[in-house]
């Protein structure tokens, strides 16, 4: 038996993740503006961006580690903080806003506990706003995943929530 | 005409003027070439131009639209007005826009009195800023031992950027984030201790405002020297004496070494030496090394290891050819091994009550003198270090009139030094004074020239070849880090070979460093080299190897060259980031 290895697999798993990470680098190496692709690539692949695997990036890629900083601090999609499982993004485009998102935004950082870009304690939520989702005959308008909810009311929250686990 | 390369040129009309200037050029060199100045903050002579901060607005007469001038390339027979009311008042508002998310606290900032957006602010006459204040608040980053960045007066020119990243290849800041919340900061928030920042200092010889500059190293100098117990000594290097009067209005150029022994002897030092002393020494020390790596055939090229920000840059990006450095100590601190073990016991002085202070023009001299093995007299070899503004600060404060100062010499013994150590502040420099020393050495002749103009000049990247004994020798001379990277990748590729680079952190060697006055273009450092050049043909000695006073050191006290007590005070081992504690990303090449 091995001493002092965690048997829990996740371990193994990040290996697996770091070699699929550098598969990622190699499929796109030598060509011009890989950084943004290999970004959402990995992005995919970890659920973020965190320190190591950003510098990963930017060793592989040959690239200054405060240029890949500097595009993932700059794009909001680009997250260098664990998301939750589900992304809530409300909408406060124009329509939306003025049909009352605030309140909906409101309501939403009521039930889940935490702010506009944090994530719940259990990592199911991460709450972000995001400007027009181009659906505004639908205002106020909310995506979950990939799924989109219109005419929200904040008393539809709770029962829309509960769908998810 | 046979033999004349004709420049294309354009002609365009400026406020009325009629300039012809070369094709290629910007509507900015125009109108400096009609003198008429146009205002610029992101603008610098040394560095790409990227129009960001949009000062120098002007407008074109035909379609009235407003062009930033230092990106717009001329045109034949364009009309451009560069003092219409729509410029003045988009120029006003983008001041006042600076100005309001800026700190207000001008009279106790590091640029008081120097600062170009405080300039910019006086020749605009801005009274009144019709914009909400909006300060920024980020903390200070003062874990480098060299600079200190200050985010909320960064003006987010992007100065610093540029240096960084295009003229040194260290890329060490960048802009992060976007909208109101963008900055200019190292990755990660780390900070520039703490990363691969080779304390150069470039990024503080750019930046208009007070967001980077030196940590300052004056108070703990005044208190030295107010302290009747410690014996305080100096030591002051080369390319110092040929900027410090810039900070004194003396025209770019001007030697002032006489001046600033007797500004420093009032200042209240005990000793006032001279760093050239040492470099004449690191000659016959680097020499020796030299001749012992071509005479075995191994450990070559031999690499110059005088500039400590290069030194980190080796350390940080290009650890296999950490071998090829020289052991030797920088000038700098082979001075400070010395005065606290060959002349505390010379001259009968305890070495615990010695203060040993160093006028650089250079912010990584600090960093070097906080290396922790630099105490191989026992004590800190060196304990404090000014770069050369900060010196012009401190004789500014004491009231010293600089201008009128009678010409004072150095100190003996450690102040004797020939002309050879005097060019060790540009670049190619310290090749020239190795080579003066080791052709004589090796081929037992005198040279005829000693001047080797192979070496000179303020080109990027520098090769020659000189016949000693029959074997040709391959040199190299770069100056700059991203020049020195280029040389360390052709011998990467083995599309190069040599025998002995010189390399020198800063743009054009120390005449350039970072902590000279600012803002030097190409002119001002030709003509400081010339100072050095000049200083180095009115010696009487001008071959290290001929230093009467080094000879004596090496009689008295060290033995010879390479000797076990060299080593043991004059030279020294590098690091991996490791073992600085720093994190650096290896960037696949």
């Amino acid at each position: 038996m091995g001493t002092g290895v965690c048997r829990c697999g996740k371990g193994v798993e990040q290996r697996d993740k770091f070699e699929k990470l550098d598969e990622i680098i190699e499929s796109y190496k030598g060509k011009e503006g890989a950084l943004i692709p290999v970004l959402h690539e990995v992005q995919q692949l970890f659920g973020y961006l965190p320190e190591e695997v950003q510098e990963r990036v930017a060793a592989g890629l040959g690239l200054p580690l405060s240029e890949v900083y500097g595009v993932t601090t700059f794009y909001s999609l680009f997250t260098s903080e664990p998301r939750g499982k589900h992304r809530i993004s409300i909408c406060l485009g124009t329509a939306c806003y003025v049909k009352g998102a605030a309140a909906i935004v409101e309501k939403l950082e009521e039930e889940l506990g935490v702010k506009v870009g944090g994530t719940t304690k259990d990592e199911k939520f991460t709450l972000e706003v995001t400007r027009c989702l181009g659906a505004c005959g639908l205002a106020p308008v909310m995506m979950i995943g990939d799924h989109v909810y219109g005419k929200v009311t904040p008393d539809k929250i709770k029962e829309i929530l509960e769908k998810y686990d | 005409m046979k033999g004349v390369v004709t420049v294309e040129t354009v002609t365009l009309t400026i406020d009325g003027q009629r300039v012809e200037i070369e094709k290629g050029k910007t509507l900015l060199d125009a109108a400096k070439k009609a003198g008429i100045k146009i205002p610029t903050l992101c603008h610098h002579p040394a560095l790409r131009n990227e129009g960001a901060c949009r000062l120098c607005l002007v407008e074109l007469e035909k379609s009235k639209k407003l062009v930033t001038s230092c990106v717009f390339p001329v045109e034949e027979g364009i009309a451009v007005r560069t003092n219409t009311p729509a410029i003045r008042e988009a120029r006003k508002t983008i001041l006042e826009l600076l100005i309001a998310g800026h700190p207000q606290d001008c009279l106790t900032c590091t640029r008081n009195g120097e600062c170009e957006l405080q300039t910019l602010a006086e020749e605009f006459g801005i009274r009144d800023i019709r914009f909400e204040r909006s300060p920024k608040s980020f903390a200070r980053d003062t874990s480098s031992p060299s600079l200190v960045r200050d985010p909320e007066k960064c003006v987010l020119c992007g100065r610093c950027v540029r240096m960084c990243a295009e003229v040194q290849s260290v890329s060490v800041l960048g802009f992060t984030h976007r909208g109101p919340e963008v900055q200019v900061e190292p990755a990660f928030k780390r900070g520039l201790g703490e990363g691969p920042c080779v304390t150069c200092g470039q990024c503080a010889s750019v930046c208009p405002v007070g967001a980077i500059y030196e940590k300052d190293s004056i108070e703990d100098i005044w208190n030295a020297l107010g302290d009747p117990e410690k014996h305080v000594v100096v030591q002051v290097a080369p390319a110092v004496r040929a900027a410090l009067g810039e900070e004194f209005g003396f025209e770019p150029g001007t030697s002032v070494t006489k001046k600033m022994a007797a500004a420093l002897r009032r200042l209240g030092f005990d000793k006032v030496f001279d760093t050239q002393f040492t470099a004449d020494l690191t000659i016959l020390e680097e020499g020796h090394e030299f001749i012992g790596r071509l005479t075995e055939g191994s450990g070559l090229p031999l690499i110059t290891s005088c500039s400590p920000g290069w030194i980190n840059y080796c350390e940080n990006f290009f650890p296999e050819f950490v071998d090829n450095l020289s052991s030797c100590k920088s000038p700098q601190q082979m001075f400070g091994a010395l005065v606290k073990t060959y002349y505390a016991s010379k001259f009968g002085i305890d070495p615990s009550k010695i203060y040993s202070v160093s006028v650089m023009p250079c912010t990584a001299k600090k960093y070097e003198a906080e290396r922790p093995e630099m105490n191989s007299s026992g004590f800190k070899d060196v304990d404090a270090v000014l770069t050369t503004r900060e010196l012009a600060r401190m004789i500014k404060e004491a009231g010293i009139d600089f201008v009128n100062l009678p010409d004072e010499d150095f100190d003996a013994p450690l102040g004797i030094s020939t002309g050879a150590s005097t060019i060790f502040g540009v670049t190619g420099g310290v090749m020239e004074a190795a080579l003066r020393t080791v052709y004589e050495v090796v081929t037992g002749e005198n040279l005829d020239s000693i001047e080797f103009q192979c070496v000179r000049g303020l080109e990027g990247v520098k090769e020659a070849e000189i016949e000693l004994n029959g074997k040709k020798v391959r040199v190299a001379v770069a100056n700059g880090l991203g020049n020195a990277a280029k040389v360390l990748n052709s011998l990467r590729t083995g599309e190069k070979s040599y025998d002995f680079i010189e390399i020198m952190a800063c743009p054009s060697g120390c005449i350039g460093g970072g902590g000279q006055p600012r803002n030097a273009g190409l002119e001002v450092k030709e003509l400081r080299a010339k100072a050095l050049y000049d200083e180095d043909r009115s010696m009487e000695l001008r071959k290290s190897h001929e230093n009467p006073a080094v000879k004596a050191l090496y009689d008295e006290f060290l033995g010879k060259p390479g000797s076990p007590k060299s080593h043991h005070l004059l030279h020294t081992s590098y690091k991996t980031p490791e073992e600085k504690g720093i994190k650096v990303v290896k960037t696949a090449v």
